[in-house]
């Protein structure tokens, strides 16, 4: 970090906290477990996801991607598809319109777009086995997909780098992490793991993974004139597509429209703009009409990226009584030179623990692969498995409870940030999580119990995710009839967007919920931060909370002025937005509904927009939530198949503002959490650089029967340096959760299992 | 609350493709989809779900990976659930369709969507209708004495709908986000539900 | 997928009739298989013949005590049938772990016989594959193979079948109705699949213009049989390994015993040197172990599917244990 960044960070500390939100502790519409506001047309098939807009003239398109990892094309037939029934055209780097390439995601801004640097479909290069080199436009979807087949590509293929173990000796450190330092050393913890008196060294793996939310990567183009453009993509990052979208055609700002009421799953795989994103407004460009490119489910994983594998190392030297003396948390893992993401394994290494001498480091190999980028809780979720496992099999050597253990080692600031934590309550957590789940009387021998052919085990591991804010701008619209429409460029992935903040609003503009809307999925709209890092909904609350405020404002300033001077002398602290009026606080027989105050006015409606804040409260405080992952495990000694019995997750993650959609996020990571543990893996050939299982045949994600009832427990403690007292749950779930699994295992079998996923063969 | 977006305009692409594909290749179709009958005239490639969600211009039905993997795309024919991806259009001549859009008039249907709701049996919502038809046949599968690959072989006639019948009969649609807690509440209270109120 | 001619075929002469006169024509059953091939581009044909009308859809008993099941009967018809569940219970289970509900309602017994491998160089375009390709190669061999065959593969090919139903007819010695342009013919069950060799793309003794009509059940009792799928997720996938076993005990002694692998081999494995062994001899998990060890002695492994010689030698000493009464059958 450079040294203007660092006073910056200092300074920060020293700054007053922001006023307490006086909603922190309310318990009207936030905190109820209400129905999702979309619920109605996503259970009768109303809702309408990206590829079921069908306008006048729409043409199909399908794409050609390349089957080497690099070279160039070196020709490219496209005779027999142009001549193809129903073709329109058929476009490749040779006719492609000249386009510059899309800016670069920025994690720590959230500026920016695209996963990596490359031009899309401006020259012959080939970069990954996967990357699209052709489409074809027709007037159906067969005749599209048929003609593409008809394509064929010669390929010139350079040598690759394909292959992680052969080339991670030369790994190099990255420039930074996020923006963060991609090396922290405390101590001496070589010298302070090797004196210590029980010591855990080991290496953990985990393989590439890809996200395959239900819904495919699809994108709908429409220019009307020859410089604006509409654009239906499946996107978690709306005013950052359209912005990119801008920049890579050449147009005005606010040119371009992106719209996605509703996103079949993103999990990160849509937060990033892709390569047929673009080809597909290119080709509806030349064509002349609107075209609609929705991936088959192979090129999802062709021309999408997924998690990047990687190799970590964690070494814990204890104490006798189990405070740690040394803690190292290394790890490398694999990116392409055109993405250069090094994804944040040792996040949660430099957050969560006390240890006296600490090193967390990370390297990337360059290998040649579509680009790797942010799947559920990047980094957290797989440094948890190692760091949580070792700890786990730390607990064994000392033959201590593993929670006990992690209570030793609970932290009183943060170990690397030196800051304080905001709102931490780990422990308890673990507390309310044990008596919950039974935990007491749990015998520290693994492969003790057994019930018929089965082998039965407990484990429990650490959850952690940061609680981030960005910046965010919202639109209030006050209408005539007194009802309410807020308005954000945000985004519906399954987290409950529109609902949550509608609970929010009402409660914070004093209106009945049924008077409030929540207009979103358009990046026309008031800009918010795209739906990542679980950071959108207090992202938004913000700036609904800094424009209730302005309306506020507007209100009173208009209530002085009407007749009967019933109001005349209210300003914003003697007055509140309650009941569907504007209310003396110290009297509230003296009120004027909101629809009065605007037909005093002779206005039909008023509109305020305003903007929330940098977070600067993440440089003066830890921000994070924690949670304690328990599961029970049953394994069929025979086979080594592995069941999940039973799974606990007990939360700190803030004040709740819905139950219902909470507990949803929380149960849908930990679901992911098992399908990373045990069935997830994505193949790789390193011969060719192709991935192998391009499906969901034989991509395995957990089916119904894989999941037990999953039990949760959220402490709703607010914390009141956040919007609301509240966190954000989309990731966290899936954090701790491998290694909670891992860990039951080895109680089960004793075995214990360092890569995963953790198919049978591993436990036979 | 839906977002208020432009609205699409009334789909004419697909008569202006038809026009241009040569009739020899496109064959008539007739059937019955959600109680109304239907007559197309189809590329013989064209899968019932394409059927449903580009011809009819019913997008109610979901394709999720058009290979049969992940039951996205499921609808009832003639009662019994299906995947609309791995069936030709042309193969369901004469037949009675069942989507999603069509479940508003069946009881089953009608006790499921409310229940999904209430249970947060979804999240993102696009592998909802497939699990909403799905556990609309499965219901009537049980109900007729279906065994499952989790039920005794002793007992010849279905046994009770216990979570783990009710999870295996329904492991055939996948749900990314995970909501499987939420749709088995849904359909585990339907089927009580529905029972009592056959009583 | 390629343009194709569709015809609805109303009787089986017909459905004979329309495919021996277009060259590169297939049957359409259920297209549960077929029509992803297709939208692959691995399958080509100019013309399908949709024989989902026919009527050859009946389970019916036998006047022999056996069981016929019409080509186009649905795998949930089979596996509901109440004969089928009581007498011959491995092929209802069999059958019940395959695929989903859905597709169960959909898949025919004759299209579940015709399935091909899943082998993901198989369904690679860009790989080698010698079913797809005659003489490419096979990419499998020194790629991923954890779901490959480790018995009588061959230097050209290592996938396996993928049918849960066909390892439960291997086991009960099931035959197989066919009606083609030179007439009516009938084969075991067991001689349908064939093992790679140096022809991989030839799968089955079917002759072109050759449908099948049934399969035919012979008059079994194996009430006592069972069928065991082991996979990667605990439903909606395919096997690593399975295992159909049947098995009669007089006085302790094993009178009579049938035993199928599957996800081992290019087609159902009929354990026939484990059964051998095992036929007249003691039910003691002893002699369970060196039939099973004779059988798999054989077995070739790759670098990613070697634990399937154990997990097939345990799952069978767990099947067929289990129904011979043996305790602790791990």
């Amino acid at each position: 970090m450079s040294v203007i960044g660092k006073a910056v960070e200092i300074a920060a500390r020293y700054l007053p906290d922001a006023a307490a939100d006086p909603l922190l502790e309310s318990r009207g519409y936030i905190g109820q477990p209400r129905n999702r506001v979309d619920g109605p047309s996503k259970v009768t098939g109303a809702a309408r996801f990206t590829a079921e807009y069908a306008p006048d003239s729409l043409a199909h398109a399908a794409l050609v991607c390349s089957q080497i990892a690099s070279g160039r094309v070196a020709a490219i037939d496209t005779t027999a598809a142009e001549a193809a029934p129903g073709v329109v055209l058929v476009v490749t780097h040779a006719n492609a319109p000249r386009l510059k390439a899309p800016d670069m995601l920025d994690p720590p801004t959230g500026k920016g777009a695209a996963p990596s640097d490359l031009p899309i479909l401006q020259d012959d290069r080939v970069y990954w086995n996967g990357q699209p080199v052709a489409v074809v436009i027709a007037e159906t979807l067969e005749q599209a997909a048929h003609a593409a087949s008809l394509i064929t590509v010669d390929y010139a293929a350079d040598t690759s780098r394909l292959s992680f173990d052969a080339l991670k000796s030369a790994a190099e450190v990255p420039k930074d992490i996020l923006g963060e330092p991609p090396e922290i050393t405390i101590g001496d913890p070589d010298k302070a793991l090797a004196d210590a008196s029980a010591r855990v060294d080991e290496i953990y793996r985990t393989p590439w993974y890809n996200h395959n939310a239900i819904e495919p990567h699809a994108t709908m183009a429409i220019w009307s004139d020859a410089d604006r453009l509409t654009v239906y993509d499946s996107t978690q990052s709306l005013k950052r597509f359209s912005g990119s979208f801008e920049r890579v055609f050449g147009l005005a700002s606010g040119a371009v429209t992106v719209l996605a009421p509703f996103v079949g799953g993103g999990f990160g795989g849509k937060a990033a703009l892709w390569h047929h994103s673009v080809i597909c407004a290119a080709a509806a460009r030349l064509a002349g009409r609107p075209v609609r490119l929705a991936l088959t489910r192979e090129q999802v994983y062709r021309d999408v990226g997924g998690r990047t594998l990687a190799e970590q190392r964690v070494a814990l030297g204890a104490h006798g009584d189990g405070r740690l003396a040394a803690l190292i948390h290394t790890g490398i893992t694999a990116t392409p030179d055109h993405a250069r993401y090094a994804e944040q394994l040792t996040f949660p290494a430099r957050h969560l623990y006390a240890s006296e001498n600490l090193f967390v480091g990370q390297k990337v190999v360059s290998l040649d692969t579509v680009a790797n980028t942010w799947m559920r809780a990047p980094g957290e979720s797989i440094g948890t498995f190692a760091l949580e496992s070792a700890l786990d099999e730390l607990a064994y050597a000392l033959q201590l409870d593993p929670i006990e253990l992690r209570r030793r080692n609970e932290p009183d600031k943060d170990p690397t940030k030196d800051t304080p934590y905001s709102s931490r309550h780990l422990v308890e957590a673990y507390a309310r999580g044990a008596e919950r789940f039974g935990w007491s009387g749990r015998s520290l021998t693994p492969r003790t119990q057994r019930d018929g052919e089965w082998l039965v085990g407990q484990g429990v591991a650490t959850a952690y995710y940061p609680a981030l804010r960005l910046p965010a701008t919202a639109r209030l619209t006050l209408h005539g009839d007194g009802t309410v429409e807020v308005s954000a460029a945000a985004h519906e992935m399954g987290m409950g967007t529109a609902t949550v903040q509608i609970q929010h609003a009402a409660e914070r503009l004093g209106l009945l919920i049924e008077r409030v809307s929540f207009r979103y999925g358009d990046s026309s709209l008031p800009d918010s931060p795209l739906a990542g890092g679980s950071c959108q909904t207090i992202s938004i609350v913000a700036a609904v909370h800094a424009a209730a405020d302005r309306l506020h404002q507007e209100l009173v300033r208009l209530a002085r002025r009407a007749d009967g001077g019933i109001l005349a002398d209210a300003t914003v602290t003697n007055t509140q937005l309650r009941d569907g009026g504007l209310s003396r606080v110290d009297d509230p027989a003296k009120t004027m509904s909101l629809e009065s105050i605007l037909r005093a006015a002779g206005q039909d409606q008023i509109e305020v927009e305003a903007s929330s804040s940098m977070p600067r409260e993440s440089l003066k405080y830890s921000i994070a939530s924690y949670g304690a992952q328990f599961c029970e495990v049953r394994v069929r000694e025979d086979s080594g198949e592995v069941r999940i019995a039973r799974w606990l997750g007990s939360f700190d993650c803030g004040r709740v503002l819905n139950p219902k959609t909470a507990a949803s996020q929380l149960r849908g990571g930990i679901v992911m959490g098992i399908g990373m543990a045990l069935t997830e893996e994505t193949l790789f050939d390193e011969r060719s650089g192709r991935i192998m299982n391009p499906s969901l045949s034989e991509y395995h994600i957990p089916v119904n029967l894989d999941v037990p009832y999953i039990d949760i427990l959220m402490n709703d403690v607010a914390d009141e340096h956040t919007p609301l007292g509240a966190h954000g749950v989309g990731e966290i779930g899936i954090t701790g959760a491998a290694a909670a699994i891992a860990n039951a295992l080895y109680h089960a079998t004793g075995k214990r299992v360092r890569s995963l996923p953790i198919t049978l063969d591993k436990l036979l | 609350m839906t977002p208020r977006v432009p609205d699409a305009a009334e789909p004419q692409g697909t008569a202006a493709a038809q026009s241009k594909i040569h009739d020899s290749l496109a064959l008539p179709l007739s059937l019955r989809v959600n109680g109304a009958r239907r007559e197309l005239r189809l590329d013989p490639r064209t899968s019932l779900l394409d059927a449903l969600r580009d011809h009819l211009q019913l997008s109610g039905t979901k394709k999720g990976c058009d290979q049969g993997a992940c039951g996205a795309c499921t609808v009832l024919v003639n009662g019994q659930r299906v995947l609309s991806c791995l069936s030709l259009a042309l193969q369901h001549e004469g037949d009675d369709v069942t989507t999603i859009e069509g479940l508003v008039n069946d009881e089953a249907g009608h006790v499921l969507q409310a229940g999904f709701i209430e249970a947060d049996g979804f999240q993102c919502g696009y592998c909802t209708p497939g699990q909403i038809c799905s556990a609309v046949g499965m219901l009537h599968e049980f109900g007729q004495g279906v065994p499952s690959a989790v039920t005794p072989i002793a007992s010849l006639s279905a046994t009770t709908l216990n979570d783990e019948e009710l999870k295996e009969r329904m492991s055939g649609n996948l749900c990314r986000c995970g909501a499987y807690v939420g749709i088995c509440d849904a359909i585990r209270t339907a089927h009580e539900r529905l029972g009592r109120q056959a009583r | 997928m390629k343009p194709f001619e569709y015809v609805r075929a109303a009787s089986t002469a017909s459905a004979l009739d329309e495919v021996a006169h277009r060259p590169n024509s297939k049957f359409l059953g259920g297209g549960t298989n077929l029509v992803d091939l297709m939208r692959e581009n691995i399958e080509q044909p100019d013309a399908l013949v949709d024989i989902t009308r026919l009527p050859f859809s009946e389970i019916r008993e036998r006047e022999d005590g056996g069981l016929s099941l019409g080509a186009g009967a649905r795998n949930t018809a089979v596996a509901s049938h109440p004969v089928v569940r009581a007498r011959y219970p491995m092929l209802s289970e069999a059958i019940l772990c395959g695929a989903s509900g859905q597709i169960r309602n959909m898949a025919t017994v004759g299209g579940n016989l015709m399935q091909r491998t899943r082998c993901f160089y198989f369904y690679d375009e860009a790989a080698r594959c010698n079913k797809r390709q005659p003489g490419a190669g096979c990419d499998a061999i020194e790629g991923f193979n954890r779901i490959h065959a480790i018995l009588g593969a061959s230097d050209a090919c290592i996938a396996t079948h993928p049918s849960d139903m066909c390892v439960a007819l291997a086991a009960l010695d099931a035959t197989v109705q066919v009606s083609g342009p030179q007439g009516e013919r009938t084969m075991p069950f067991l001689e349908f699949h064939r093992l790679p060799g140096d022809t991989p793309h030839i799968e089955t003794e079917l002759k072109p213009g050759e449908l099948i009509t049934s399969v035919e059940l012979p008059p079994l009792d194996a009430a006592g049989s069972r069928y065991r799928k082991i996979r990667d997720r605990s439903s909606y996938a395919f096997a690593l390994v399975s295992v159909a076993a049947a098995v009669s005990i007089r006085d302790g002694i094993v009178a009579d015993v049938r035993l199928a692998l599957g996800g081992v081999a290019h087609k159902p494995w009929r354990a026939l040197e484990a059964e051998r062994l095992l036929r007249h001899a003691p039910a003691s998990l002893e002699h369970l172990r060196f039939a099973v060890d004779a059988e798999l002695a054989a077995a070739k492994s790759f670098v990613h599917n070697h634990f399937k010689i154990e997990l097939a030698k345990r799952a069978v000493v767990s099947v067929l244990g289990g129904l011979m009464g043996l305790e602790s059958a791990r």
